[in-house]
C-alpha cells in the first residue's frame, strides 16, 4: 500500500501541494484528476523522489520513501512513467526496454519479463531494432510503459499517459493498464487529464485541485458526482 | 567484427608499426624513417584523439558541456613534468638498479602520476559542478579551467608565467598511439557495456534515468573523472614532446579546440572523433601555407561542415553500422 500523509512540495518559491493525504490500496488501480496545474503531476515526482518533499511523509509497503533518491524509490518497486514518454531516443527499442531493467541482476527474470512486455506490446516486438525517436507517439507511450515493467515494480505510476496520442490508440493503452493491473496484480497510480477514461478504469479517484485533494470517492460515485461532471467530465 | 574492434586493431598496427619503424635517430630501421616534421604532426594527431576521445565521453556519450579539458590538460601536464623534470635526477637514481629501464619506468611514473592528478582535479571539478546543467555547466567548466590556469601561472615552484622547460622529451609515436589506442578501448568498451548504457541515457533523457534508478549524479561524475584522467595523459605526452609547458598552452582556446573536435567528429561517435582529431591536425599545417588567412579558411571550413552536416562528420555512424549488421 502506498501512503501519502500531508505531503507538501514544489519547485523553487512556488508551492504546488498543499498538504495531500491519498492512500493507494495493494493492487487497485487508482487515479488522480484535477486541471492543469493542480499538482496531480508533482504528486507523483513527490513519490518517486523527483521532486522534494518539504513536510509530510511517504510510506510504500511499510517502508518511508520521504526524500529517498529517485534509485532507491525505484529500487524498493516503484516505477514513474513521466510524462510527455521521456524514452531514451537516440537507443533503440530493445535497449530502452534493458533500461528498465538497469537495477537488476536476475538474467533469466529479465528474459521473462522481456517476453511478456512484447507479448503485450506486439507493435514493440516488430520495432525491436528501431530507434526509439522514430516510433510514433502512441508506440513510444507503449515503450515507456513496457521500460517502467521490466524494473518488475509492484507499483506503477503513468503520468498522461493519452497526451497526444491518436484516439484509437489511447483505448489499446488503457486496456493494456487494466491488463497488467489484472494479470501481475500490479498497484496503479494514474494520473490522467481524460477523466471520463481514467474514472472507468480505475478502482478509487481522488480530485486534485490547486495543490489540495478536494474529493475522494469510488470512481463509480465520482463518475455519478454532478460536481465532478460538470468540472471535469464536461456533462 | 565490430565498428570498435577494427578501429581498434587499426590503431594498434599503427602503432606498432610507427613504434618499430620510428622514434629513435639509431634505428634499427633507417630505411623507414620519417623527417622529424612529420613526426612531429603524427604524434600532436595522436594527442589530440586521446583529447577529442576522452572529452567525447564527457559531452558526447554523457551529454555534459564541457568548456575545461585544457585545464585537465594542463594538471597532467605539470604533474607530469614535476616527476621527470623537478624531480628527475631523484627518482632516476633511485630506480637506477632498473638499468636501462630507468628511464623508461620514470616516464610511465610520470604518465600515471599526470593521469591521476588530472582524475583529482576532475573529481573536485565534477562534484560541485555537476549539478548543474546545459549553459551553467559550461559556464563553471570553464571557469574552473581557467582557475587551474591561472593557479600554475602563480606557482612559482612549477616555473609561474615563465613556464617549465627543460622537460626530457621521452613521447614517442608509439606511446602516444599506444596510449591512443588504450584510450579508445577504454571509453567505448565502457560506452556499449551494460553499465555504461546509464551514460547514454543520462544524455538522452535525464529525468527518466532516474526514473528508471539510474544514479544519475554518479554517472556524470564518473564520466567526467575518466575523460579527466585521459585528459591527463595526453598532457603528460605534450609535455614530453614539445619539453617546455607555460599556463598559456592551457588556455581556454585550447579546449574550445578539442570541443570543435568532438562536434565536427560527431558527438558520442568515437570512429567520427578519432578521425577529426586527426584531420584537424594535418589541416591546421596544410593551412600553413595561407598564412595569416589561415584561421579565416579554418573557420570558413568548419562553417561550411556544419551546414552540411549538422550531425558531424560522422555522427550516427556507429548506429548504421549496427542497424546494417542487425539487418543481415
Amino acid at each position: 500500500m502506498l501512503e501519502l500523509t500531508n505531503v507538501t512540495a514544489g519547485y523553487g518559491s512556488i508551492t504546488a501541494l498543499h498538504g495531500v493525504t491519498l492512500r493507494v490500496e495493494k493492487g487497485s488501480i487508482v487515479t488522480l484528476v484535477g486541471a492543469n496545474g493542480a499538482g496531480k503531476s508533482t504528486t507523483l515526482r513527490a513519490i518517486s523522489g523527483l521532486v522534494k518533499v518539504r513536510e509530510g511523509s511517504v510510506q510504500y509497503a511499510g517502508e518511508a520513501l520521504t526524500n529517498l533518491p529517485p534509485h532507491e524509490i525505484v529500487a524498493r518497486g516503484v516505477a514513474h512513467v513521466p510524462e510527455g514518454r521521456m524514452i531514451f531516443s537516440n537507443l533503440t527499442v530493445m535497449e530502452n526496454l534493458q533500461m528498465g531493467a538497469y537495477l537488476r541482476r536476475d538474467r533469466a527474470g529479465i528474459a521473462k519479463d522481456l517476453g511478456f512486455v512484447l507479448e503485450t506490446f506486439p507493435r514493440l516486438h516488430e520495432r525491436a531494432t528501431q530507434q526509439a525517436g522514430t516510433l510514433s507517439g502512441g508506440e513510444q507511450q507503449m515503450l515507456a510503459i513496457g521500460r517502467a515493467l521490466m524494473g518488475r515494480p509492484s507499483c506503477l505510476m503513468l503520468d498522461e499517459p493519452s497526451l497526444g496520442i491518436a484516439p484509437l490508440l489511447v483505448k489499446t493503452i488503457f486496456e493494456k493498464i487494466v491488463q497488467v493491473n489484472r494479470e501481475l496484480g500490479l498497484t496503479v497510480l494514474l494520473v490522467e487529464q481524460n477523466a471520463h477514461l481514467a474514472l472507468e478504469v480505475s478502482h478509487f479517484g481522488y480530485v486534485l485541485e490547486t495543490g489540495k485533494i478536494l474529493l475522494a470517492d469510488r470512481s463509480e460515485n465520482l463518475r455519478a458526482n454532478p460536481a465532478v461532471q460538470a468540472a471535469y467530465l464536461g456533462a | 567484427m565490430g565498428s570498435r574492434s577494427s578501429l581498434l586493431i587499426c590503431v594498434l598496427v599503427f602503432g606498432v608499426v610507427s613504434a618499430l619503424f620510428t622514434g629513435h635517430p639509431e634505428s634499427a630501421w633507417p630505411l623507414a624513417q620519417i623527417d622529424d616534421y612529420l613526426l612531429n604532426i603524427l604524434i600532436m594527431a595522436g594527442i589530440n584523439v586521446i583529447l577529442a576521445v576522452s572529452l567525447n565521453i564527457v559531452s558526447g556519450h554523457t551529454g555534459q558541456f564541457s568548456l575545461g579539458h585544457a585545464g585537465f590538460m594542463a594538471v597532467g601536464a605539470y604533474g607530469s613534468a614535476a616527476v621527470t623534470q623537478i624531480g628527475g635526477k631523484a627518482i632516476l637514481n633511485a630506480l637506477s638498479f632498473l638499468g636501462g629501464a630507468a628511464p623508461t619506468c620514470v616516464f610511465v611514473l610520470s604518465l600515471f602520476v599526470g593521469g591521476s592528478l588530472a582524475a583529482v582535479a576532475g573529481l573536485a571539478v565534477g562534484l560541485p559542478s555537476l549539478r548543474l546543467k546545459g549553459d551553467y555547466l559550461a559556464i563553471v567548466t570553464l571557469g574552473f579551467g581557467e582557475i587551474i590556469r591561472v593557479v600554475i601561472q602563480n606557482t612559482e615552484a612549477v616555473g609561474g608565467a615563465r613556464g617549465l622547460t627543460g622537460i626530457p622529451s621521452f613521447t614517442t609515436l608509439g606511446w602516444t598511439w599506444g596510449l591512443a589506442a588504450f584510450c579508445i578501448y577504454c571509453v567505448s568498451a565502457l560506452v556499449r557495456s551494460t553499465y555504461g548504457r546509464g551514460f547514454l541515457a543520462v544524455r538522452d533523457d535525464e529525468i527518466a534515468a532516474e526514473a528508471m534508478g539510474v544514479n544519475t549524479t554518479k554517472y556524470k561524475v564518473t564520466a567526467f573523472v575518466v575523460g579527466s584522467f585521459f585528459a591527463g595523459l595526453a598532457g603528460a605526452l605534450y609535455a614530453h614532446l614539445i619539453g617546455y609547458i607555460t599556463p598559456e598552452g592551457f588556455s581556454f582556446l585550447k579546449s574550445v579546440d578539442v570541443v570543435v573536435m568532438v562536434i565536427l567528429g560527431g558527438m558520442g561517435s568515437t570512429l567520427g572523433v578519432t578521425v577529426a582529431a586527426c584531420l584537424l591536425t594535418f589541416l591546421n599545417e596544410l593551412l600553413r601555407q595561407a598564412e595569416q588567412y589561415r584561421m579565416v579558411a579554418f573557420a570558413l571550413l568548419l562553417i561550411v561542415l556544419m551546414i552540411l552536416r549538422p550531425q558531424g562528420l560522422l555522427g550516427g555512424i556507429d548506429r548504421w553500422i549496427q542497424a546494417r549488421r542487425n539487418r543481415s
